[in-house]
């Protein structure tokens, strides 16, 4: 368990990341205010964290709960597109209209086909984002998929 | 990463009080100064050879985590500092923070606050200032172990002999602020 650094250092190493990531998930307007909610959260709980080991997973998993935030606030409207589909880098759905369609999803679904395929999470990463069980999120992207598939055949 | 959404995390940070340790660089005749203050005010400075990262490690383990580049939040101290520097304040005003220090140090560093510009004193007049006469050579690492050098004006202590001693920034800063304070002869 290391100390924790100056928190400008969390800013210095890993805002790019984190905007990017963001600009992934919840598109370019959005993603400034959710820069900024990550970081301001981040900041409030940081003298309480107590493991500087992973700051990096850390300062995501908070920033992918901002956009599942922003996702749920902005309701069933579809994602912008464009910016979203740059970032599918595992197994890209082809057509980028399938997000439109991902945004009629429930939540917990969206959110999982989203972090799965615009952020390119892993499972357990997607557990800690939606503070379920891999298994859950698992469950949740499956049933998403399945779903997907039904809407665009 | 625009400056403007961090210049903008920083000001939402100040106004949530989030910002327990804000710093910046600023200029001076020397070379780049460290400024750094909290809630209460100017904790550390750190002069141009001293490490930044070190000092500002040093913060996040001693006051607090929350370190954050803020430059907005300096704006007075560098004012002062700017002043001094034009030889046009002979006094700073801005609110000091002392958490960095206590004890016998704690009291020599805060007699050093009070020697009036211009002025000097010996190590010898500062321990007997702080309660301890006979602790000169403690006072001389209090000089040494001030966090807030320049504004603290450690470099107003010297030895009894004349000599100009030591000085965290090194001898020649220490000469070069004596001369702009017309004590030493350029």
């Amino acid at each position: 368990m290391g100390k924790l650094p100056p928190f400008q250092i969390l800013i210095d190493e890993h805002a790019t990341e984190v905007l990017a990531v963001l600009r992934g998930a919840v598109g370019r307007e959005g993603a400034d205010d959710c820069f900024q909610e990550t970081f301001l959260a981040a900041l409030r709980a940081y003298p309480k964290l107590r493991d500087a080991d992973n700051l990096r997973g850390w300062l995501l998993t908070i920033a992918h709960r901002k956009a599942i935030d922003h996702h749920r606030a902005r309701g069933r409207r579809p994602l912008p597109v464009a910016e979203v589909a740059e970032t599918a880098v595992e197994d890209p759905i082809p057509d980028v209209g399938i997000w439109t369609v991902v945004g009629t999803l429930p939540p917990k679904q969206r959110a999982a086909v989203t972090l799965r395929y615009a952020s390119d999470l892993p499972h357990a990463e997607i557990a800690a984002a939606l503070g379920c069980s891999p298994e859950a999120a698992r469950r949740s992207l499956h049933e998403g998929l399945k779903r997907l598939r039904k809407e665009i055949a | 990463m625009t400056e403007t959404a961090l210049r903008r995390l920083a000001e939402r940070a100040a106004e949530e009080r989030l910002l327990d340790v804000a710093y910046t660089t600023a200029d001076s005749p020397f070379g780049p100064l460290l400024l750094a203050r909290t809630h209460k005010g100017l904790v550390r400075v750190g002069l141009p050879n001293q490490d930044s990262d070190e000092l500002l490690v040093d913060l996040a383990e001693r006051v607090s985590p929350r370190v954050l580049e803020a430059p907005a939040q300096l704006d007075e101290a560098r004012r002062e500092l700017d002043l001094y520097f034009e030889g046009k304040l002979d006094r700073f005003e801005l609110p000091l923070d002392w958490q960095l220090s206590d004890g016998f140090q704690l009291r020599v560093q805060k007699a050093i606050a009070r020697i009036p510009y211009g002025r000097t004193r010996t190590y010898t007049e500062m321990a007997t200032r702080a309660g301890n006469e006979r602790a000169v050579r403690a006072a001389g690492t209090a000089c040494g172990r001030n966090p807030i050098p320049v504004v603290v004006p450690c470099h107003r202590v010297l030895r009894s002999g004349g000599g100009l001693g030591g000085y965290g920034g090194g001898v020649p800063m220490k000469r070069g602020l004596l001369e702009l304070e017309g004590i030493l002869d350029k």
